[in-house]
């Protein structure tokens, strides 16, 4: 896995020239035109009669494979233009005091702009959503870092927990009554016991391993909840779950509503902003405990167990405990991100709880930099953002999400944020590449 | 017992496809280290590819099914294998020496792209077949009426699955590419310097496991009928599961999981219910792995400071 190329020496002097640029973009087209014929030039769709039918699209098969072409030349003459990719690139002293400078003041610009951001967009609702649902993301992201990024333990279900959170929620409130801020700790502490639940059968296993088991459980709880159809509703989920309340004075325009009683007027856009600063405050609180519990020594043990389970086991370190800790501290965060989803939509199904939505948050942990607070952060408003930039696409959405999401891990393998501070340091702090740090190594 | 029968003979054929994909799995990891998340959405590419080579080949004329399911299978074989190769080149092969999470989350992508891809170019709706292969014979008539069937796809799927094993372990074991296989499988760079072209290996290695997935797609085709994009999802989880449960990294594990997971499946249908059949294959993984972590023929890992 992290054997040295030992074949760079030939790819330095690759040749270049017109001639074999033609010729590599002809191998490329010609692999298309395979791949392509059939399944671009050949469209098949069940008949009328039961039967299938099938008409050609060769006119369609022919644009794809003169713009793979056209694309090959475009992308050879990029990399020759741009030179070898594992060059070190220097750069200059006054480039990187700038960058140095950007990289203090980019975390307090953006959290002061996040406040603001009910402000200045006030009568846009649309921008508020999509805030809100950045930061669902955000507070996801943090949560899962705790997992993957500090513990080096690689969970590919986490949605499972805001499942958990979400259903929890939905469920508690709906056949008991109970107000949003009691069911709020009660799905963070029934996602953490779950968590903890997966926990048991997973400390032996390691790597892909603990992978392909938690993909499992996310699949089971997912299923489950499709099945399970008396207590959940099924496939057709909970409905009604109840808005949540200013602690108590519901956000609405009835007498003792909350815009009654400070007297002034009803408008729906209130609770929207108070969503927003609710999962605001969430995120936040789940950043502040991530970085605290980073200087307690619980933390350094997550930290010290991504490194190396048997060192970290030779100085003493109770790996079980640790493990569990971590499973259940990010559990906690998902099931309180679950909650207030369930409250936000009013609506949920186990269509909200697929495999993509793990895999997305994962997206955002590894493209944040993995560990990096401010880069998982970043990397929510780059996916979630992209993403609803590309809505006009409607179904090439996500076939353009998933080439985006290719092109994004191998132009940045470590993650937009490849950089750190150290949590130990001897003197002076000084910042790591995280080249230098195991992840997600199990 | 009659009943009892009949799943063992479903169960065996639904882990015969379910082992042919998971051989994708666990050879890829087995060398790279890598989980190709894509490698389920390559199942169902070889699928689509071989209902169109079919509706291709029937609309010319040819009448004689041997020789139309022998060039179908050729077909997607062949085509299935090129996308395989492709998805290395361009996803996998950049990420080769980063770190462990780069090409695994590389191959989510893929797999996004290939779900969308087919969904885009061929349609959401579900793409039923006529049965090709039709008829079957009575093993046993049992006392209630109920008689012990093997129809003839369930022969085929059988037979096709140990022909290609045969001729898998074959390359594997004895072939000069199966030599390297297994180098590359110990140690990638002292491979790398004894001859061994390591990229060209590697590169082997997706295409058989793309091969192997497209007669996977195959039979599914033919013995359920239908393909739809979407199918590769669940499809390749399970048979990842069996890779796991197998021992992954191991290619005779990685057919008895397959067996197993089939035969789990089956059963728990059979006798319990059809609903939570999938959530059994999947605790059954868990329950295996507390007490195994290796998986049932996996070796255990070695690990040094």
């Amino acid at each position: 896995m992290s054997t040295p190329n030992v074949r760079t020496s030939q790819a330095a002097q690759q040749p270049s020239g017109a001639a074999f640029i033609f010729k590599k973009a002809l191998i490329s087209a010609l692999v298309a035109l395979v791949l392509f014929s059939l399944m671009i030039g050949v469209r098949t769709e069940a008949g009328n009669q039961g039967g299938l039918i099938y008409w050609t699209r060769f006119d369609d098969l022919a644009a794809m494979v003169a713009a793979v072409f056209g694309g090959s030349i475009v992308v050879e003459l990029l990399r020759q233009w741009l030179g070898p990719v594992d060059k070190e690139k220097l750069v200059p002293p006054v480039v990187r005091s700038a960058t140095a400078l950007a990289g203090r003041w980019i975390a307090p610009a953006l959290l002061i702009f996040t406040f603001l951001v009910p402000v200045i967009f006030y009568d846009q609702r649309y921008i508020l959503d999509l805030a809100i649902l950045v930061l669902t993301y955000v507070m996801l992201g943090w949560g899962l870092n705790v997992v993957v990024g500090l513990a080096g333990l690689l969970d590919l279900g986490y949605v499972a927990f805001y499942a958990v959170g979400a259903y929890s929620y939905a469920l508690l409130a709906t056949n008991f009554g109970l107000s949003f801020w009691v069911c709020l700790p009660l799905a963070g502490i029934l996602a953490a016991f779950w968590g903890v639940l997966l926990g048991f059968p997973v400390l032996r296993l390691r790597g892909d391993y603990l992978a392909i088991v938690t993909l499992a459980f996310g699949e089971i709880i997912r299923l489950v909840i499709i099945n399970w159809q008396s207590l959940t509703g099924g496939p057709n989920g909970v409905s009604g779950i109840p808005r949540p309340t200013f602690f108590g004075i519901p956000l609405d325009n009835s007498d003792d509503g909350l815009a009654a009683k400070l007297g002034i007027e009803f408008s729906p856009t209130h609770r929207v902003v108070f969503l927003f600063y609710l999962i605001l405050a969430m995120a936040l609180l789940t950043n502040w405990v991530t970085i605290r519990l980073r200087r307690l020594p619980i933390g350094r043990a997550w930290e010290a167990l991504r490194e190396d389970e048997v060192a970290c086991r030779a100085l003493g370190i109770n790996t079980t405990t640790t493990k569990l800790t971590a499973f259940a501290t990010g559990a906690m965060f998902g099931g309180f991100a679950g909650a207030f989803f369930a409250t936000r939509q009013g609506f949920i199904s186990p269509e909200s709880f697929t495999f993509q939505e793990s895999a997305l948050v994962l997206a955002i942990v590894v493209l944040g930099g993995m560990g990096s607070q401010l880069g998982v952060a970043l990397a929510a408003l780059a996916m979630i953002g992209g993403f609803e930039l590309f809505r006009g696409l409607d179904q090439y959405r996500m076939l353009v999400f998933g080439i985006a999401m290719v092109l994004l891990m191998i132009w940045r393998p470590r993650g937009l944020i490849g950089h750190r501070a150290p949590t130990v340091f001897l003197e002076k702090s000084q910042a790591i590449s995280s080249d230098l740090v195991k992840e997600g190594h199990g | 017992m009659d009943y009892f029968a009949q799943q063992l003979i479903n169960g065996l054929v639904l882990g015969s496809i379910y082992g042919l994909i998971a051989i994708g799995y666990t050879m890829v990891y087995g060398i790279v280290g890598m989980i190709n998340f894509a490698h389920g959405d390559i199942f169902m590419i070889g699928g689509f590819i071989a209902l169109i080579s079919f509706l291709v080949l029937v609309s010319f004329g040819l009448t004689a099914i041997p020789v139309i399911l022998l060039l179908v299978l050729l077909v997607s074989m062949a085509v299935t294998a090129l996308y395989g190769w492709t998805i290395e080149r361009i996803a996998y092969r950049p990420l080769r020496h980063s770190f462990r999470l780069a090409p695994m989350l590389s191959a989510i992508g893929m797999s996004f792209v290939l779900t969308n891809f087919s969904q885009v170019s061929q349609g959401a709706r579900v793409k039923p077949v006529p049965p090709i292969i039709t008829g079957g014979h009575t093993l046993h008539e049992g006392s209630q009426g109920f008689a012990v069937q093997l129809s003839n796809i369930q022969i085929v799927v059988v037979l096709t699955t140990l022909v290609l094993l045969a001729l898998f372990t074959w390359i594997v074991s004895r072939t000069r590419l199966g030599r390297d296989m297994r180098a590359c499988e110990q140690d990638q760079t002292m491979a790398a310097l004894l001859g061994v072209d390591v990229d060209r290996t590697i590169s082997m290695t997706f295409v058989i496991g793309a091969a192997l997935a497209a007669v996977a797609g195959m039979m599914y085709l033919l013995y359920y009928g239908l393909v739809d994009f979407f199918m590769g999802f669940v499809a390749g989880i399970k048979a990842f599961t069996a890779a796991v449960l197998g021992g992954i990294g191991s290619l005779p594990g990685a057919m008895l999981g397959g067996l197993a997971i089939g035969l789990i499946e089956t059963f728990w249908s059979a006798y319990f219910s059809v609903e939570y059949k999938d959530v059994a294959a999947f605790s059954i993984l868990i329950v295996v792995l507390i007490f195994m972590p290796t998986g049932l023929l996996g070796r255990p890992e070695v690990e040094k400071v």
